[in-house]
């Protein structure tokens, strides 16, 4: 505790004021321009709290489980570009937290996690509800700090949320001992810091860049392979500028739906596990391959050793070098910033006399179009139970295709992700990298705070939404009206299709018993609640639903129990070794 | 392959861990790793012995570069430079066999720090194939203890790891 010697520094000395620790986080918070915290108290965070409640800049958002709370910074964060917080007490208020931070992680989201510890005096004493924080989330977070001194901690919120969303994104926990969040110290929050071990590379190589025009105008099958990183650099416009300049095919990864609208003609759709047949052959066959913000997953490109066997120059623009040739050995890396890369690729492509070769690119695009005529989307639209793409399809027509649509995980992401058809970036939110069930109803009450006028609507399963239940409680203190989209088919559905496959039928624990009843749940929650059980329904429900704008609506839509998402690609198997449906 | 990687990094509580972490993680293999502060106390240089292919060698230079507290690496068997182990042993060293141990430990180069009327301990440095030369070349049932600390290392000439 110093509270004797302002803080160093000229206009900052002026401006400096002494305040308390919970007080100077606050002020950090409010500085950083921090509309929505999300949180849950205990008694590590009380003096927080208390500091908290003085004011109104920074509103907070009581959850109902601190998972819920960092998947709602989470949503929020994915639909802004804005820094998430979450604040949590130590302890199991940490453990409970590590799931939305290592989701966040694993989809590079900038968040930043504030959470209690003991006092000082108390680490390492197996004190009530302590737990080693920078230890357990150390391998799920882009950096952690544990602040040991209350003169450090304006500049570590400073750090926090400067590392958290610059360079490739990623989650940054704060983690707080009791006893600072009472000392006291001079308060001016830094303008700028500089941290002489993190530089991250914002323009690409101008050389390699170069190379990359040279490569693509030559190219006889050309394919642009964009992901997650288009999204999360607000790429968009820039990529769509090119794919359209060149005229070549574009195909999204599950992170990066919308980075192109879907429903160009230029757009192959998603490729991957259960991408469409013609972005997966596209991507199979093609000469030159330009992958941005992307990073080879073994979901999207799934045996790299097949992907091998046809020759192909790869160019990869990447902000993190790590990415790079790290499954997949590149020709032309590109570390970089997406947007600016893609902006000096558009200029050089524009200020080239050099066109694309336009009698080869016919060719590939008459190929491709072969493989589109398979319509690999195809379902059976005369059935008499609800198909579930079917409520997909709906669900986009009667949003106009401009909602903003979260999910969970398993089938039911897999057809939003096919058939709701994004033509703008940061409207699909889901967790794409850990896969983690539960994030769809928590994800939609961030992106609700963060757009209160916009459409919000959640497809989840009937497994997947009682991950995280609780927080229609949530929804119901704060007023979001947000739609749940439940297709309910008793199964786990991806669960089941898996073992259908390649477990002889044997459906091991994967069908769901004793469901509740959830339009009597909506309604205890003191929400809305449909259930719909025929195709004729479904439309109607869906309008009737989107037409309460005031309302959590619970549509619990009974589908098809046996349906299968399609194409599908076997874990381990090659982009050509699709099964179709 | 064997890689000799050094690691300039930021001299705080923690910083061992993310780097110790990542390689386990990751399932990269440590053959021994040493830390310790530069002439710049907010500094800490690391050393550390490895193995892999090149593609795996490019991701651990890659992903300890994206730890925040690392500041510089470099992958020091890339080019010329040195390499030094320590080794303490303190060897049985009575009857005919104490006059043996200290012409063993003069041949190696060794200095006999610490003496008892049955042991030596022996203070022996140079590359690791030196030393386990030396544990070699002397009666096994005479080693009593061995304390190594794992290879440090530096480039020759100009070849420098600063921080800026």
């Amino acid at each position: 505790m110093d509270m004797t010697r302002p803080a160093p520094g000229g206009a900052a000395q002026a401006a400096a004021v002494e305040l308390n620790g919970a007080e100077i986080v606050v002020r950090c918070l409010q500085a950083e321009g921090v509309e929505h915290v999300f949180g849950y108290p205990g008694g590590a965070v009380l003096y927080l709290y208390d500091e908290l409640c003085k004011q109104d800049k920074v509103k907070h958002i009581l959850v109902r489980h601190e998972q819920g709370a960092v998947h709602a910074a989470d949503g929020y964060a994915r639909a802004t570009n804005k820094v998430g917080v979450a604040l949590v007490t130590s302890g199991p208020g940490v453990t409970n937290a590590v799931t939305g931070i290592a989701t966040a992680y694993m989809d590079s989201i900038p968040l930043v996690i504030l959470t209690g510890q003991v006092p000082t005096h108390a680490i390492g004493q197996d004190a009530f509800q302590e737990c080693d924080t920078v230890g357990i989330t150390r391998p799920c977070v882009k950096h952690n700090f544990l602040v040991k001194d209350v003169k450090d901690l304006a500049e570590t919120m400073k750090k926090a949320f400067y590392i958290a969303k610059t360079g490739r994104p990623g989650p940054v926990v704060v983690d707080i001992p009791k006893d600072i969040t009472t000392h006291k110290a001079w308060f001016a929050y830094p303008d700028t810091v500089t941290l002489r071990s993190y530089n991250p590379v914002v323009k690409g190589h101008p050389g390699q860049i170069k190379k990359a025009v040279q490569l693509l105008l030559k190219a006889k099958r050309p394919m642009i392979y964009a992901g997650g990183g288009v999204i999360l650099a607000d790429a968009a416009l820039e990529l769509t500028r090119l794919v359209r300049q060149l005229g070549f095919p574009c195909t999204n990864t599950l992170m990066g739906l919308g980075g192109y609208p879907a429903n160009d003609r230029q757009s192959l759709g998603m490729l991957g596990m259960h991408g469409t047949y013609e972005a997966n052959l596209a991507m199979q066959n093609c000469d030159v391959l330009l992958a941005v913000g992307a990073r080879f997953d073994d979901r999207v490109i799934g045996n790299p050793k097949h992907f091998f066997e046809e020759p192909r120059t790869i160019i990869h623009i990447d902000i993190d070098p790590s990415s790079i040739s790290k499954r997949v050995k590149v020709d032309v890396p590109i570390v970089g910033d997406v947007r600016e890369v893609l902006r000096e690729l558009n200029q050089q492509v524009e200020a080239t006399r050099a066109q694309p070769d336009a009698a080869a690119l016919a060719n590939w695009w008459k190929q491709i179009e072969e493989w589109r005529g398979m319509d690999c989307l195809k379902y059976d639209r005369a059935s008499a139970l609800i198909k579930p793409q079917y409520v997909i399809e709906k669900l986009y027509e009667v949003t106009g295709g401009d909602a903003y649509v979260t999910s969970d995980v398993g089938q039911h992401q897999m057809w939003a992700a096919q058939f709701y058809r994004f033509d703008k970036p940061r409207r699909w939110i889901n967790s794409g990298g850990l896969g983690t069930m539960g994030v769809g109803i928590p994800y939609a009450m961030g992106v609700q705070l963060a757009h209160p006028e916009a459409t919000v609507a959640c497809v989840t399963g009937e497994a997947s939404v009682q991950m995280c239940i609780q927080e229609l409680s949530t929804c119901k203190q704060y007023r979001l009206p947000i739609k749940i989209v439940t297709l309910n088919n008793r199964y786990m559905g991806m669960v089941r299709q898996w073992q259908q496959f390649f477990h002889g039928n044997r459906y091991a624990e994967s069908y769901m018993d004793a469901l509740p009843d959830f339009v009597k749940l909506a309604e205890a929650y003191g929400h809305v609640g449909f259930r719909i059980e025929k195709p004729a329904d479904v439309e109607g429900a869906l309008r009737e639903a989107f037409k309460r704008k005031q309302d959590l609506v619970f549509l619990d839509f009974v589908t098809d129990q046996t349906e299968n998402v399609f194409p599908m690609i076997p874990g381990g198997k090659g982009l050509s070794e699709m099964i179709l449906v | 392959m064997r890689h000799i990687i050094s690691v300039l990094l930021e001299n705080e509580s923690g910083a061992l861990s993310r780097v110790s972490g990542l390689f386990s993680a990751r399932g990269y293999n440590i053959e021994s790793l040493t830390v310790a502060p530069t002439e710049d106390a907010t500094l800490s240089r690391m050393t550390i012995v490895t193995s892999g292919s090149d593609e795996v060698i490019e991701q651990i230079t890659k992903q300890l570069n994206k730890l925040v507290d690392v500041v510089k690496v470099v992958d020091l068997s890339e080019g010329e430079h040195i390499e030094r182990e320590l080794m303490l042993v303190k060897v049985r060293a009575t009857g005919k066999d104490r006059e043996e141990m200290k012409r063993m430990a003069d041949i190696f180069r060794g200095r006999i720090i610490d003496v008892s009327d049955k042991d030596y301990t022996i203070e022996l440095t140079g590359p690791g194939s030196k030393l386990d030369a030396f544990l070699k070349a002397i009666d096994r049932a005479a080693i009593v203890e061995t304390v190594r600390t794992g290879a440090s290392g530096i480039g020759r000439g100009d070849r420098i790891l600063k921080a800026s």
